[in-house]
């Protein structure tokens, strides 16, 4: 019997074969960019498009958008973030017709409309980590279209402080005799440091213009509020100390950049400093640098880079990874299993609580999607190396037992505008219903969840006994709520008693002193300071 | 549109002094708190969202179960959450104490 293995191989030839005219030493040119994605994708190809929450692939989905759908169409898109207004013209003319992907923040209700218009069928909404180890199973990609700073002659890529996911996709694809096309900013004699080998890259276009990039987490200290300074009191005290955490994702967010702000004024009075928050996995947020500068952090690895914060990170590769140019090296997929496996805690917000800690930043009507919080706020079963904070959290004293992550969500009971954080029902319920989706989209599920905490208190939920005692504990902080009015006093004092919920008073965290003397930095232009200048916030974060 | 609203709760403590918390701005509230005659509490909330008397009185009657405190106090309000209400009331009392 004499059976083909090597169809996908010859494919792509054929395929590369059909543009041979319009390449040269891999290089196409930018005016020819819609010829070429015609003549390569064929209808039903699996299309990977780098839009991931930072770096975007835009030009190349930009001349996507502009095929003609009668000759590319019902593409199955794999995109980690949906992004930007042309990944939405995919599903209206018709080229894309499936999606997964993990986030959709911006473009949110856009999708949902596609959804119910019917032009376009969600496979699933994953985690990030989730939808990377799915391009190696089930969804590896036909072709993928990436974006990099710089590519030398040989197709080698470099891309700077953001290299992000792109070396996942571009393995996953050029592995399985699928091709790769990169939009690069500049065409360079030698790269300033190989990010991607040109081996794993098969054409190459000078963008119009460089890639978009967004800064996506920096938050201004000017906006902190006295509450949020309480609950990252609460967070330092009830938490970081009595659990002594060292490793740690703080998700994006003021809640978290509050936290970062109190560890070198709070957290150093409490003698926290080389104690707790060492090690952590996030990207360079500026509200970092006090805490770096004051030598609480040891490490820092990043999903991806962060506008502004270029100079500073490379002049401290001591805590950041760094390449030989001097320059950030980060990666989604390394970060995300670094968060899954590595670090012993997790905190950051959501829009929805119910009952049982279920969590979900879904509302009816838009279907967002939630990047990395579902990896990095699990638990997760494969961990085997122990650490005083996982071990904190069972109390089991037999022969074989096993620690857990520590998963935190941080919320206030109202959001602006009077909507209650805690609900009885998530809007994700009816959302999947409406939408179609075998499963409800839950960010964090209830059961993964080791404490909430609230401007009223912590709900230490690791430590109820039952779901019954779980429950009343987060009444016990959920405010007045009606959740939280369904709280009964007496039962929240005995849990006070227990351990099981504190407020602030039991932590010795004074309400007196929440407020924004508390923090390290109040401006950015204070960020600006402590770096030595080294931060060069982007334009619409200066106001000076 | 400016909403007022008031609020009376039974009280037994007392407190020492005056005080006055927050600030008037988006997203915040000011509080002035001084010690009561009569043993009873008397709230004016003003505020410049309408349609939230029942939050308000959810947010008082919680303040007054665990502090049963004999003040009147003048809310001045402009969209705090009801966290940001719970803290100020709080620090004022701690001030006032």
């Amino acid at each position: 019997m004499n059976q083909a293995w090597d169809t996908r191989r010859r494919r792509k030839e054929e395929r590369l074969a059909r543009i041979a005219g319009l390449v040269r030493d891999r290089r196409f040119e930018a005016r020819d960019a819609v010829t070429v994605l015609q003549e390569l994708i064929e209808p039903g190809d699996r299309l990977c498009l780098e839009g991931n929450n930072q770096k975007q692939a835009d030009f190349l989905s930009r001349a996507l958008a502009s095929v003609d759908p009668a000759r590319v169409h019902d593409l199955h898109l794999l995109i980690s973030v949906i992004g930007r207004p042309e990944h939405i013209a995919l599903f209206e003319r018709g080229i894309a017709s499936q999606v997964d992907f993990s986030y959709s923040g911006p473009q949110s209700l856009r999708l949902a409309q596609q959804v119910a218009d019917g032009r376009v069928r969600v496979g699933a909404i994953h985690t990030y980590l989730e939808l990377f180890a799915r391009y190696f199973v089930d969804l590896t990609p036909d072709i993928s279209l990436i974006a990099a700073d710089e590519a030398d002659a040989d197709g080698n890529l470099y891309t700077g402080p953001n290299t992000e996911e792109t070396p996942t996709i571009a393995e996953a694809t050029a592995f399985r005799d699928g091709i790769v096309i990169a939009q690069v900013n500049r065409v360079v004699d030698r790269c300033t440091r190989v990010d991607i080998p040109g081996d794993w890259v098969d054409l190459v276009v000078v963008a119009d213009k460089p890639y978009e990039i967004e800064p996506l987490f920096t938050r201004d200290p000017e906006l902190i509020g006295d509450v949020q300074i309480l609950m990252a009191m609460l967070v330092v005290r009830g938490i970081y100390e009595r659990h002594r955490v060292q490793s740690l994702n703080h998700g994006i967010g003021f809640d978290t950049a509050a936290i970062e702000l109190i560890l070198p004024t709070y957290g150093e009075r409490l003698g926290l400093r080389g104690e707790v928050c060492t090690h952590w996995v996030l990207n360079p947020h500026p509200t970092l640098i006090p805490a770096i500068e004051s030598g609480w952090v040891r490490s820092v690895h990043c999903y991806g880079g962060e506008l502004g914060m270029e100079r500073y990170v490379a002049a401290r590769p001591d805590v950041f990874f760094t390449g030989r140019d001097g320059s950030l090296r980060s990666n989604r997929a390394f970060c995300q299993a670094a968060g899954l496996y590595a670090t012993d805690l997790f905190i950051g917000s959501t829009l929805q609580i119910d009952r049982d800690a279920n969590s979900s930043t879904a509302t009816l009507g838009r279907i967002a999607g939630f990047g990395g919080a579902p990896n990095l706020g699990s638990d997760p079963r494969g961990r085997r190396h122990s650490s005083t904070a996982w071990l904190e959290m069972t109390s089991s004293d037999e022969e074989i037992r096993r620690g857990r992550k520590i998963v935190v969500q941080l919320v206030e009971t109202f959001q602006e505008s009077g909507i209650p954080t805690f609900v009885e029902r998530l809007d994700a319920v009816e959302l999947g219903r409406s939408a179609g989706f075998p499963i409800a989209p839950v960010m964090i599920y209830g059961d993964d969840v080791t404490h909430v905490v609230t401007e009223e208190g912590i709900a230490y939920l690791y430590r109820a006994r039952d779901i019954d005692e779980r429950r009343a504990a987060l009444a016990a902080i959920a405010g007045v709520t009606k959740i939280g009015l369904g709280a009964d006093e007496r039962r929240t004092q005995a849990l006070r008693q227990a351990g099981i919920v504190a407020f602030p008073e039991d932590l010795g965290v004074r309400r007196n002193e929440a407020n924004r003397t508390l923090l390290a930095a109040r401006s950015v232009r204070d960020l600006v300071e402590w770096s030595g200048g080294l931060y060069d916030p982007p334009k619409r974060f200066r106001s000076w | 549109m400016i909403e007022t609203l008031t609020y009376e709760f039974p009280a037994n403590e007392g407190v020492r002094q005056r005080a006055h918390v927050g600030v008037v701005a988006s997203g915040n509230c000011e509080i002035l708190l001084e010690p009561a005659v009569d043993g009873r509490s008397a709230i004016v909330v003003r505020t410049s969202v309408s349609g939230f008397g029942g939050t308000w009185q959810a947010v008082l009657a919680r303040f007054f179960a665990r502090n049963p405190v004999a003040v009147q106090i003048e809310i001045n309000d402009f969209g705090a959450t009801p966290a940001v209400v719970s803290l100020r009331l709080e620090q004022a009392l701690e001030s006032a104490r």
